[in-house]
């Protein structure tokens, strides 16, 4: 491990010490913050009974399934809009505005529409994602150099096979990045999604938790949300070094 | 010096070719740019032609036309005696002057990816791969990525790509445009050792004119936009040379007569007025 | 393309928008989606009422306060860790995994620290801001080119001119990024925490009416929101723009 590695590890785990030492001497009240070996004795025990499970199959399902809905809808939509380029100049100030307008204000309205099903969910998981795998997409394909274009053609290559072997592995870091997004943008939307309205899930148990005033299986619950989220983000990431060092080092 | 001996074996031809392009989107005028031509050109089978010219002459039009990546707005190109129209024949190997080497695959199979296409048998490849990285000098840099190279290496990578399919027509769009000089006189050399070897034609363009002087059998120096030849110039260099020649006498007569040709039209192109009075002084 | 016709088309994407949302009228009935043309006439009618502006106001004292906190917090780290070497480091992957986190399940643990009141939902905004903001700051002085500190040496500037005329108008583009995005983020966070457990704001209107079956109000909230937002980004980015090309 690297020095400044090291360094980051003592960081992190004299914050973490500083805390328990906090609530363990009662300068915390364990109303507010529980011990952080609590958090982790709790959510020990609230795995091993197996009560959570429906909820994190559930929870983890919606996820995996919004992220994978506006991966592929996404880079589809990015693909066609790519080919369209009046249309893309006119969903152009779309795009810029997107992020910055409160989209998951809708969430009330779909459930509204729909009920207190899983569609709402799905939906506004997939809105909130899927607009930043086009943009990825787009992006892409506009970074694909026009040379390659040239090469295939040299090589006498066919539309299809140009796409495949050539555009698809040169926009493929682009692509990357908007399926770290949509994976980043799936949790969230999905997490506060349940959070603030739903019938299950693990956002909802801790909503639930809350409200009960049951802190230990609150703080369980967060602290396995964190672990979760961190985990996923920390394995695209390190794929994400893996491609880019052997891909762009040293490359202006 | 336009030598042009009787029997010759014609192995690429322009007749009359011109390239006019319709107005850039956002460039204000509507009026279609003339970019090439008119250029009539015979290329002989095995002679390594060069093409000098000022930026923007259209040399890169012209390679891309004859390589028939780009239509030609009015007359005819042939390669070995067939029309080219639209798409890039058989036999033609195209090395451009951006980096187009493949950073996701590994230079080997950068250098494969052509064979792979044209379903050539493993063994075979394997075979013909190696020779051509052994002949670029990337041996020791198969399992690199080109990302781990230089500039001048990957462009060795592109050449090695090239020529692995044994094209009977290399074009070479001004390749080392991007290298300092002396990577430039050695990759010259690098480039003849390639001509004698595979006994292709070579089309070389370039804008520095010491590579064309030193590289060529023959010397198309290029007109200001729309591009004509204003000279061919014959060198008259043996097969057998290399970068030394750099130090003959002829070398700078030719350098010399290339640049008295070439000086207005790069004025020219540079957009100077008063051309005729500052070519004059 | 002329700047005419591409306003026109994303006019006509606007325009398609609206019969979307007629078409979604028809199909899901009048409780669950009122038609555009009745709640623009709701959103005229009810957006000077004493109760919409009490709600806006909240949202906006709310927005403002922590938007103050976002920006004092996250400018002070980013300055740090951009400006010593090895705080950024060792912070920018605390930061940037934090930043990634979906924020909303730290939510019930604000609420016990700040309560149900006004200072939850501004410290669960500032959440969110502070770290955009930390990390642009931090990435705009780490990009100032070393050559300008040597220039300002060969110039013979003052350490206090150093920082003004060279430092800060190099690194101030890209902070202001930093405060867009942090602008955006910390609304977003805003609007969670009044949707959650809350009487006030905007977000805690949009509930109420969903339990009311109130649907031209929540979509005449959720326009207002849009709006404002939209407009708020789209000034960001116009000063944004003015100073990337100083």
């Amino acid at each position: 491990m690297t020095r400044v590695g090291l360094i980051r590890l003592v960081v992190i785990a004299a914050l973490i010490g500083a805390l328990e030492l906090a609530c363990r001497t009662g300068l915390i009240d364990h109303r507010i913050i529980i011990a952080p070996s609590e958090m982790a004795s709790a959510l020990w025990t609230l795995l091993a009974s197996g009560s959570l499970d429906a909820d994190i199959a559930r929870t983890l399902g919606l996820i995996g399934l919004v992220t994978a809905l506006s991966i592929v809808l996404g880079f589809a939509a990015g693909v066609a809009i790519h080919a369209l380029p009046r249309l893309r100049e006119a969903l152009d100030p779309f795009f810029a505005t997107y992020y910055a307008v409160p989209v998951f204000i809708f969430y009330p309205v779909l459930i509204a529409i729909f009920g207190l099903t899983l569609m709402p969910i799905v939906l506004i998981g997939v809105s909130t994602a899927i607009v930043a795998m086009i943009i990825a997409t787009l992006n892409g394909l506009d970074r694909v150099p026009r040379v390659l274009g040239k090469v295939a053609r040299v090589h006498r290559l066919g539309r299809i096979a140009t796409a495949l072997q050539l555009q698809l592995p040169a926009a493929a870091p682009y692509l990357f990045t908007g399926i770290k997004l949509a994976v980043s943008y799936g949790f969230i939307a999905v997490i506060a999604a349940e959070f603030i309205l739903s019938p299950a899930g693990l956002g909802r148990d801790i909503a639930d938790a809350y409200a009960d005033f049951n802190n230990r299986r609150m703080y369980a619950l967060i602290l396995f949300l964190l672990v979760v989220a961190t985990l996923v983000n920390a394995v695209l990431h390190s794929l994400d070094m893996r491609f880019a060092a052997r891909r762009s080092g040293g490359r202006a | 010096m336009n030598a042009a001996p009787v029997q010759r074996d014609v192995h690429a031809e322009l007749k009359g070719v011109t390239r006019i392009y319709s107005a850039v989107p956002g460039a204000g005028a509507k009026l279609p740019v003339p970019a090439l031509g008119p250029i009539d050109l015979d290329l002989v089978r095995g002679e390594f032609f060069a093409v000098v010219g000022p930026s923007g002459c259209g040399k890169s039009t012209f390679l891309e036309v004859l390589a028939g990546l780009q239509k030609p707005s009015a007359g005819s190109v042939s390669f070995e005696g067939k029309p080219v129209s639209g798409q890039v024949p058989e036999g033609i190997g195209v090395v451009f002057q951006e980096d187009a080497s493949f950073p996701w695959l590994t230079v080997w199979d950068n250098v494969a990816f052509g064979l792979r296409r044209n379903g050539v048998a493993a063994p075979e490849m394997r075979r013909r791969v190696e020779d051509a990285l052994a002949f670029m000098g990337l041996k020791d840099f198969a399992r690199a990525f080109p990302s781990q190279l230089s500039g001048g290496m990957r462009q060795r990578v592109c050449i090695a790509r090239t020529l692995v399919l044994q094209p009977r027509l290399i074009l070479l769009d001004e390749p080392f445009g991007a290298l300092d000089a002396q990577t430039r006189l050695l990759m010259g050399d690098e480039v003849l050792r390639l001509w004698r070897r595979t006994g292709a034609t070579v089309l070389l363009i370039t804008h520095a004119l010491d590579e064309a002087a030193m590289l060529a059998d023959r010397i198309g120096a290029m007109s200001a936009r729309p591009g004509r030849f204003i000279e061919v110039i014959a060198t008259g260099w043996p097969r057998e040379r290399d970068s030394t020649i750099v130090g003959a006498a002829a070398f700078g007569e030719i350098t010399g007569r290339l640049w008295e040709r070439l000086r207005g039209e790069s004025l020219k192109a540079l957009g100077h007025s008063d051309v005729a009075a500052l070519a004059a002084e | 393309m002329s700047t005419a016709r591409r306003t026109a088309d994303t006019l006509l994407l606007l325009a398609g928008l609206v019969v979307f949302w007629e078409i979604l009228h028809r199909a899901a009935g009048e409780t669950a989606m009122p038609a555009p043309l009745p709640t623009f006439a709701y959103l005229l009618h009810n957006l000077t009422t004493p109760r919409f502006i009490a709600n806006l106001t909240t949202t906006g004292l709310e927005l403002g306060y922590a938007l103050l906190l976002a920006y004092g917090i996250g400018l002070a780290i980013g300055v740090w860790l951009g400006a010593h070497r090895l705080s950024g480091a060792v912070g920018e992957p605390i930061l940037v995994s934090l930043y990634s986190l979906p924020k909303i399940t730290l939510y019930p643990v604000v609420l016990l620290i700040f309560g149900l009141g006004i200072s939850g939902k501004v410290a669960f905004g500032a959440l969110h801001g502070v770290l955009p903001v930390a990390l642009l700051t931090m990435g705009a002085i780490r990009a100032i080119p070393p050559v300008y500190l040597r220039a300002a040496r060969a110039l013979q500037l003052s350490p206090w001119q150093t920082i003004t005329i060279v430092l800060l108008p190099a690194a101030l583009p890209e902070v202001f990024t930093g405060l867009r995005i942090g602008f955006t983020v910390t609304l977003l966070g805003v609007l969670l925490g009044e949707m959650f457990a809350s009487k006030e704001g905007l977000g805690a209107m949009i509930i109420d009416a969903l339990q009311l079956v109130q649907g031209e109000e929540m979509m005449t909230v959720a326009i207002v929101l849009f709006a404002f937002a939209a407009l708020a980004n789209g000034l960001l980015f116009f000063v944004e723009h003015r100073l990337r090309r100083v």
